[in-house]
């Protein structure tokens, strides 16, 4: 398991669960068409990624497909060298 | 007739899915004015009947009080019924203007804009102030019509925790570089019927240089020891940039809403804001109305005293009778129940006996926090609400949840 990953899901988990949610959070977990992350929310995680791993995710590369599972997350920053 | 048999099927399908999945919507037809006790027929056809009304937001009871209608009545007579007119081409009469400045007196801003609805407030603000250049940071609990009008403006978008300021705070600070940041907040949120912590919220917009938008839409007229909103409740007022309110709820209850605020977010709402520039004007029958129930507020506090007394015997009695309800100090009061299906028995148990509540239950709230949501009204003398409390403990018995858990409703009904 790689670091980004990890830091990756601890990032989703402490952003958008709430402390009395019983909602399991794993790296296949789908968050914005499971109804965990919203479209608005979405940009927090972007900035994160963009900020930590200092990248510019264009907007045309930030869909909710992209942004759906840490598993997909991890195979769009692997497309700006991030691993 | 355009459209063919098979595009009006897929139609009919959407229908269907939506009544398969539980979420279709079936409207009480009311056969009265609107008051604490109304007539009611349901299912449609059904013989009318009777009920308390525990689902208003009728909170100072005043969408039929006597001195409103005839205010409103005398406004038919001397301005008469529509403009037929957006407001900037023939659709500004003096009474347009009154209410504007009442609004700003009462709400204690700079300047206030009459919208069509808060709907229509929430939808133009955003878009007519922001640019790319700006962010919005909204509560995650905010209403669909803020969530819909963040989605027209151009300006980035983003979240923080319900209530959480220690996120909101980490969100001024990712978003420090903007030239303009809003802060979004409901005053009172309607389906937890607790209030935002507006005064630490104006402490981090006064650090960060943010904005602050509050739609009081469930707090204006009654929130506040003269009813002025949250922003009176916390002592910040003044110090609210942009407030959203209507006409619609404790206001006379008939329709209308406005965005109140700082002059040069009015005048760029009257310049740009699309709901208002090319939506007719509010008829001059409902701004009258609207005038005569903010004179009878701002000359006594008695409606929103009363009110306040309802709502601290309803929370009382339904805790010590053994309900579950969401902490808070408003006159939203939701009844927890937790499972969707209990919450749907419960309310047409509560009809049997003469009680008119809602089950409200996922998507409108979180799934697993099934709930009837209760609001209280100075219409609402004690009978009413001894009568009311009386049937929820009756059916509360019936499911046998009184005195129980959390844990222990859900281990009974499920989530």
């Amino acid at each position: 398991m790689s670091d980004v990953k990890e830091v990756v899901l601890e990032y989703v988990q402490e952003e958008y669960l709430e402390e009395d949610d019983d909602i399991e959070v794993t790296y296949d977990t789908p968050l914005i068409s499971g109804g965990i992350v919203d479209s608005f929310s979405m940009v927090s995680l972007k900035r994160f990624l963009e900020t930590r791993y200092k990248i510019q995710i264009p907007d045309a590369k930030a869909t909710p497909e992209a942004f759906d599972t840490v598993e997909n997350i991890m195979v769009l920053l692997k497309e700006f060298g991030v691993e | 007739m355009a459209l063919s048999d098979s595009r009006r099927n897929l139609l009919k399908d959407e229908i269907k899915d939506l009544q398969e999945a539980g979420l279709f919507k079936e409207e009480r037809i009311i056969c009265a004015p609107q008051d604490s006790e109304i007539e009611v027929s349901f299912p449609l056809g059904a013989k009318e009947k009777k009920v308390i009304n525990m689902c208003a937001n009728n909170y100072l009871g005043l969408s039929s009080h006597p001195e409103v209608v005839e205010a409103a009545r005398k406004g038919l007579d001397h301005r008469g019924y529509g403009m037929s007119s957006v407001r900037f081409i023939c659709g500004t009469q003096d009474i347009h203007k009154e209410l504007e400045d009442k609004l700003t007196d009462f709400l204690a801003t700079e300047d206030t804009i009459l919208f069509p609805s808060c709907m229509d407030a929430n939808c133009g603000v955003f878009e007519a102030v922001l640019t790319e250049e700006d962010v919005m940071i909204a509560d995650r609990l905010v209403h669909a019509s803020i969530v819909d009008g963040m989605r027209l403006a151009k300006a980035q978008q983003d979240t923080y925790k319900h209530s959480n300021m220690d996120h909101l705070e980490k969100k001024l600070q990712l978003h420090e570089d903007k030239r303009l940041k809003v802060i979004v907040t409901d005053g009172s949120f309607s389906m937890d019927g607790d209030l935002a912590k507006l005064d630490k919220i104006v402490e981090l917009a006064e650090k960060y240089d943010a904005m602050v938008f509050l739609d009081d839409s469930h707090a204006s007229g009654f929130i506040g020891k003269t009813g002025r909103g949250t922003h009176e409740h916390y002592d910040v007022l003044g110090k609210i940039d942009i407030i959203t309110t209507t006409l619609g709820k404790a206001l006379g209850g008939a329709s209308g809403g406005c965005v109140s605020g700082r002059k040069e977010i009015v005048e760029l709402c009257r310049q740009k804001a699309r709901p208002y520039l090319f939506s007719n004007t509010i008829a001059p029958v409902v701004v009258s109305g609207a005038i005569s129930v903010i004179d009878m507020i701002s000359k006594t506090t008695e409606r929103r005293d009363k009110l306040e007394k309802n709502t601290e015997f309803w929370r009382k009695g339904l805790t010590e009778g053994g309900l579950i309800i969401k902490d808070g100090e408003t006159p939203i009061v939701p009844v927890m129940l937790f499972n969707a299906k209990l919450s749907q028995d419960f309310a047409k148990d509560l009809y049997e006996e003469g009680i008119y509540a809602i089950g409200f239950f996922f998507p409108v709230v979180p799934k697993g926090q099934a709930r009837i949501r209760t609001q209280l009204s100075a219409a609402h003398d004690m009978h009413h609400l001894e009568k009311a409390l009386d049937a929820f403990l009756k059916v509360g018995k019936k499911y046998d949840i009184l005195h129980k858990t959390k844990q222990e409703v859900i281990d009974m009904y499920g989530k």
